[in-house]
């Protein structure tokens, strides 16, 4: 890095420096607690330009605070006792907000203009860490200082640089380090002899990309052999070799991440008749089916109006408004970079929002996510020679979660709900499930919102950031397995107030002005794939890759082409209205740039200043990949229950509530706003104990009682059983969950995102069509289109253990299930705490011998999975949610919990948390389908069960609406709400367990009690 | 008279929607206006009767909450918002405004030293970003915001609301009557700091401040988020309570109060 001429300004926050108290308690927590007096951090803005000291003094003091802060500028800091400085910024060219806000600050101030080219700003933090003294000197070593710098950076996204108090005063501080990116003018375009080719080297090059000149690869490409053959094929046919930069587009847009080729191959094509043949394979023979079935079914009762084709789904919400849903995952950029992986996957779900139609408002966001335990501290590696670590799960979920707090909170979008899952084969690759509800006006101007075409002769605008080489090779880096050689260049870091800059400009202000044609969100694949795919609209497209804003100078063709630089949006405007356009985004921060122009020559034409560099049939980019022809096979496994000696409830109920699964998560319910935009009407947070739901509500039309009810539902540990009844219990979740708060199951909307494993495995794809039948019987069964999915195929690790042995972890198959419904009046909407001393417990749903997969079972032995994995009897389990939905309209319901993992025993306790009441039941009145251990009853995960409490008042007509399943022992009066502090379970006379709310509260707090 | 009231937003205030609503709700007439045009004066700050400036994340709290978009309007609106603020108007600033209006000057202003930054909102005691609700209880006569309130329920959600300043000014603010909210307990005795009846450690338990006037109001919480019944955090325990007391549910929230004492100043 560049140690030029540059100014320096350190700013030392001297009344209540509360960050450097956080930071030195988590020093202190590595294990330097006898080691460590104290620390300090500074914060440093290397100003790449010269100035005077008049200059320097007014930019010091617009930086700093100056009730609080004191500056240095070009002057090391001397005040603060220490033995060890470490300085962390960021590498060139990652991107650097605070940076960024300082370079605007500055210009303001100065009332100039900083030359990109050759004059920054950049942001880096400065830890100043004094050790004790003991009788022989500082106890503080160096190889301290390098564990204690090792915790604070990631070296694919940061540097860290360490000096000795001697040090540090004899080279008068920590130095200038200026990190700029200097790219050497690099050849524009490689044209690669693919048709001279072995089929060796054709591989190689799928699987390790273009070679450079110095024999480095580019990263991979993720073609398969038969996927070359074709593009061999066609330039055969076009009678030329192929330049890099089309070889690059066509890999972004085949990518199993944007066609997802295995949900669109056709499965078990010969299969004997044991295995259902699936020509039209899983998503277009079921997921699709399964919504075109039902919207036929719906008939005018039909609220789909655009799934599937547009970046997110959208139903009708009123006869103005239309919602919105999507989510994704950002597993593989997490795994490397959990800060960045989480901010830029949420930020990134955005904008499939503002890409919605003609633009929708993100609404709500929504998480999950799936981690190793945080207790684990057993290194795992990337390479077989162990110098290339992969983070520990605590770091990973540190960051994740930061990283989501940091996208949504700044984005002012209210997090309503998530959850988080815990799996030790998460170790390798950790699941972040990122979700946005967005609203759009049903018709703009009078024209169906979600309507958009781009037309020929429209000027191709892309707005929001700039373009560096973050982000290369994310969509197909994401298609493959972990391994030693996936690139550092797919991380990056988000910048989520350009992008609310961006949004509110289209959002609040231009969608209204019809200003554009057509708009979509630049994601995987970066504008080969957001542009391309809009020019489908029209026909064709020409692109002039040199009026492509950069973040810095040099960057080569095919990079600009499909660099996955973050906060960008691709727009179709027409030449009349791109002055206005641009005068209004200019007016907002926002800039924008024509960079190519639609038409309808049938061809992807791309020119590097005014040279064609790439010309591609519009039709075979699209749809030239051939399509996958796969066969599956599923052994299920033959399981039994475990045979042990049980615990006492008393033990065993506040063990199980103790579960990472079940335990309470409001460390992040309270980090993530929850309530901005002032609409949400069911927090994350319920009860006056607080206890994490599974459901949440918002009323988006400010000002109306009209509202949504969002749910998710996920089992990943009964796929260990069946995956057909895994998929089947996250659908009768996500739907339960949110029938339990008062959402109607005859107006709803369902997601499916798949993340499976070694896809390319015909047991996992036997799995996987399992599961996604499942997901097509359930859903029309249930009568809940799906409106939009996303899958992520190849959940694998593959590294080394601390001993050198080679090792794969992969997850377990994962379906989250997410749902989306309307309700009419969200003030009837029923949270789980029970409500006063007297009110009736009940519960609707037969219980069953279904501890197959159970949290209960992993409680006594993490390798105990059992045999009777829970089934869903769909049409019973309708009949009953049609009837809760009216007995919420008739407001007969005062408290209802949906029973999910950990059974009647968990939702009994989080109960009686939430409501600070206690709970007296009997299990001899827990209808079942025959005799059960109490265990059994208590913690079968029996689905499509709810757990209420009614005012004694409301009986009669209670039972009067419940009859039909009071009536045939599939509901049943357990017990009361009670005015001692306790949980009481009874077996008959016979007093069984008595928990004091206290204990359990306790309990189902301590394992994040510390986050 | 409807007030006009001149709403912020831009470079990532988000909660201008919600602002304009309840003063659109208690009978006002509210605008949103992004800042830029203010500064290329399409908008004049004199046209209307109070100002807003809302909470969010302006700049990403990049060098400090609310720093980078208080030079912004020190640079380009100094005089325009100075002037607005010493004649007969009203102004609020939420959160990341309350942020905002500490930088600019506009609060405490002790001794009528508009213009001069006095105190400071550092970072939560926790030095994470909270969302959570407390109780806050007016201190203060003065402001004519918090007329006619004792004690109430609303949300916060910040990460910098640590609120210092040196003793002198603290001193002069108390003897002004410029002290308005401070967190308190339930039962409405002094946080004293304790977590999380106080979510920020603030000094004092300050949470909401006035200029000398009572005109200017800077506060943490976020009343425009309890507009409705339904945004109470425990509004289905309460309605399950008045529902059976056979009470009538509130039509609103108390946020709203604050806001309409607002357009009551100039009827």
């Amino acid at each position: 890095m560049d140690q030029t001429k540059a100014h320096r300004i350190e700013i030392k926050t001297i009344v209540n420096d509360m960050r450097s108290l956080v930071r030195l308690k988590k020093i202190k927590a590595l294990g330097f607690a006898d080691k460590i007096e104290s620390c300090k951090v500074l914060e440093v803005y290397t100003v790449e330009k010269h100035l005077t000291q008049n200059e320097l003094e007014s930019v010091a003091n617009a930086l700093a605070n100056t009730v609080s802060q004191r500056y240095n500028i070009d002057t090391p800091e001397t005040e603060t006792p220490f033995d060890f400085a470490i300085e962390v910024g960021f590498l060139p060219g990652v991107t650097d907000n605070v940076g960024t806000t300082a370079r605007e600050t500055i210009e303001d101030v100065l009332k100039t203009k900083l030359d990109i080219n050759h004059e920054g700003v950049y942001y880096s933090t400065l830890l100043l860490i004094k050790g004790v003294e003991n009788d022989f000197g500082p106890v503080l070593k160096e190889t301290d200082a390098q564990i204690i710098a090792e915790s604070l950076y990631n070296n694919l996204i940061e540097y860290a640089k360490i000096k000795s108090h001697d040090k540090y005063i004899s080279d008068k501080g920590m130095g200038i380090t200026v990190p700029r990116v200097h790219l050497q003018e690099g050849v524009e375009v490689t044209p690669i002899d693919i048709l001279s080719m072995t089929d060796e080297e054709l591989v190689e090059l799928g699987k390790k990309g273009i070679k450079n000149t110095d024999g480095t690869f580019r990263g991979p490409l993720a073609l398969d052999l038969d996927y070359l053959h074709t593009i061999r094929d066609y330039y055969k046919k076009e009678g030329r070799i192929p330049n890099d930069i089309e070889l690059e587009s066509i890999a972004q847009t085949w990518s199993e991440h944007c066609k997802h080729t295995i949900f669109a191959a056709g499965l078990d094509e010969n299969a004997s008749e044991t295995s259902e043949r699936l020509p039209d394979g899983l998503y277009k023979g079921l997921i699709k089916k399964a919504t075109n079935l039902i919207r036929a079914q719906k008939g005018e009762k039909d609220f789909c109006v655009s799934v599937f084709k547009d970046n997110s789904g959208g139903i009708i919400f009123d006869e103005n408004w239309v919602i919105t849903d999507k989510a994704e995952t950002h597993n593989s950029p997490s795994a490397l970079d959990p800060f960045g992986g989480a901010i830029t996957g949420i930020v990134g779900v955005n904008r499939d929002t503002i890409g919605f139609g003609k633009g929708a408002k993100p609404i709500v966001n929504k998480y999950g996510f799936c981690f190793a335990d945080p207790d684990d501290k057993e290194p795992i590696y990337r390479d077989s020679k162990l110098n290339n670590p992969a983070l520990l799960p605590r770091k990973i979920i540190d960051g994740v979660v930061a990283g989501v707090n940091a996208g949504g909170n700044c984005s002012g979008i209210p997090t309503t709900q998530g959850w988080q899952y815990f799996d030790d084969r998460y170790k390798g690759k950790p699941l972040v499930f990122v979700g946005t509800v967005g609203l759009i006006p049903k018709y703009i101007n009078g024209k169906p919102s979600w309507e958009k075409e781009a037309k020929s002769g429209d000027a191709i605008v892309v707005l929001g950031g700039r373009v560096g080489q973050d982000g290369i090779h994310g969509a197909t880096f994401s298609s493959e397995a972990l391994d030693e050689g996936s690139p550092a260049t797919a991380v990056q870091i988000g910048d989520p107030i350009t992008q609310k800059k961006a949004s509110d400009a289209i959002v609040k202000e231009i969608r209204q002005q019809e200003l554009y044609s057509s708009i979509t969100d630049c994601g995987a694949g970066g504008i080969s794939c957001s542009i391309s795919e809009m020019a489908r609209e029209c026909g064709g497209c020409e692109i002039w890759l040199d009026k492509v804003p950069l973040k810095y100078p040099n960057l080569e063709p095919w990079k600009i082409w499909i660099s996955e630089s973050q906060e960008r949006m691709t727009l179709s405007v027409p030449e009349a209205n791109v002055e206005k356009l641009f005068d209004t985004l200019r007016r907002r921060g926002v800039e924008a740039t024509v960079v190519g122009k639609f038409n309808n020559s049938g061809r992807c034409i791309v020119k590097m200043h005014e040279k064609t560099i790439m010309d591609i049939d519009l039709e075979f980019l699209h749809e030239g990949l051939p399509k996958k022809h796969l066969n599956t096979l599923y052994t299920k496994p033959k399981l039994e229950d475990p045979h042990f000696t049980s615990e006492h409830i008393k033990v065993s109920l506040p063990k199980i509530l103790s579960r990472k699964n079940i335990c309470g998560y409001d460390y992040i319910s309270h980090q993530y706003d929850h309530m901005v935009q002032a609409m949400t009407a069911v927090y994350p947070l319920q009860g006056k104990g607080q206890v994490n739901g599974t459901a949440s509500a918002v009323t988006p039309v400010l000002g109306s009682k009209r509202g949504i009810i969002m749910s998710q539902g996920i089992n990943p540990r009964y796929s260990d059983l069946d995956t057909y009844h895994m998929s089947a219990c996250a659908i009768d979740t996500a739907i339960r969950n949110a029938v339990a708060l008062g959402a109607d199951i005859d107006y709803m909307a369902l997601m499916d995102n798949f993340c499976w494993c070694s896809s390319d495995e015909e047991e996992r794809l036997g799995q996987l069509k399992s599961a996604v039948k499942a997901c097509y019987d359930y859903a029309v069964e249930y009568g809940t289109p799906f409106i939009s999915g996303k899958d992520s195929m190849f959940n694998d690790f593959k590294g080394y253990d601390k001993n050198g042995n080679p090792i794969k972890i992969s997850i377990p198959p994962t379906l989250l299930i997410s749902s989306l419904s309307v309700v009419e009046d969200i003030s009837k909407a029923v949270t789980i705490d029970p409500k006063n001393e007297g009110d009736l417990i009940y519960i609707l749903g037969q219980t069953k011998d279904e501890l197959g997969g159970s949290e209960y079972y992993s409680s006594i032995d993490k390798d105990f999975i059992g045999g009777n994995v829970p089934q869903v009897d769909s049409a019973k389990a309708k009949k009953l949610y049609r009837i809760f939905r009216d007995a919420i309209n008739e407001e007969l319901i005062a408290s209802s919990f949906s029973i999910s993992l950990g059974g009647l025993g968990v939702a009994l306790a989080k109960k009686s948390i939430a409501g600070q009441l206690g709970l007296e039941i009997d299990l001899e009145r827990i209808p079942t389908d025959g005799p059960l251990t109490p265990d059994t009853l208590l913690y079968s995960e029996t689905q499509s069960r709810i757990l209420v409490t009614i005012n004694p008042s409301k009986k009669e007509k209670f039972e009067e609406f419940f009859a039909p399943f009071l009536n045939s022992n599939e509901a049943g009066l357990i017990g009361q709400v009670i005015a001692g502090p306790s949980l009481i379970i009874r077996k008959g006379e016979e007093n069984i367990a008595n928990l004091s709310i206290q204990e359990l509260e306790e309990s189902y707090r301590k394992p994040f009690k510390n986050y | 008279m409807h007030p006009k009231v001149l709403v912020i937003t831009g470079y990532g205030i988000n909660c201008e929607e919600e602002i304009a609503y309840v003063f659109n709700k208690v009978g006002s007439q509210a605008e949103i206006v992004h800042i830029n045009d203010l500064i290329d004066g399409y908008k004049k700050m004199s046209d209307y009767q109070i100002l807003a400036i809302p909470g969010g994340f302006s700049y990403g709290d990049d060098t400090g909450a609310g720093n980078a978009l208080s030079n912004r309007i020190r640079n380009h609106l100094n005089d325009q918002i100075l002037s607005f603020a010493q004649e007969d108007k009203l102004a609020i600033g939420i959160c990341n405004g309350f942020q905002m209006i500490t930088n600019l000057g506009l609060v405490p202003a002790t001794r009528n030293q508009y213009g001069k930054r006095e105190v400071v909102l550092m970072w939560n005691n926790t030095a994470r970003y909270e969302c959570r609700w407390i109780h806050v209880k007016n201190t203060s006569k003065k402001c004519v915001w918090t007329r006619d309130i004792d004690t109430i329920l609303l949300p916060v959600a910040h990460g910098e609301g640590n609120f210092y300043a040196e003793p002198e000014v603290l001193t002069e603010m108390r003897e002004n009557d410029q002290i308005v909210f401070k967190y308190v307990k339930k039962d409405g005795t002094p946080a004293n700091g304790e977590f999380p009846y106080s979510p920020n450690g603030a000094l004092e338990d300050i949470a909401a401040i006035t200029d000398p006037s009572g005109r200017l109001f800077g506060l943490m919480p976020h009343p425009e988020r309890y507009h409705s019944f339904i945004n109470h955090p425990t509004w289905t325990l309460e309605k399950d309570r008045l529902t059976r007391e056979g009470k009538q549910l509130p039509s609103e929230g108390e946020g709203l109060k604050i806001f309409r004492n607002a357009v009551e100043y100039f009827k």
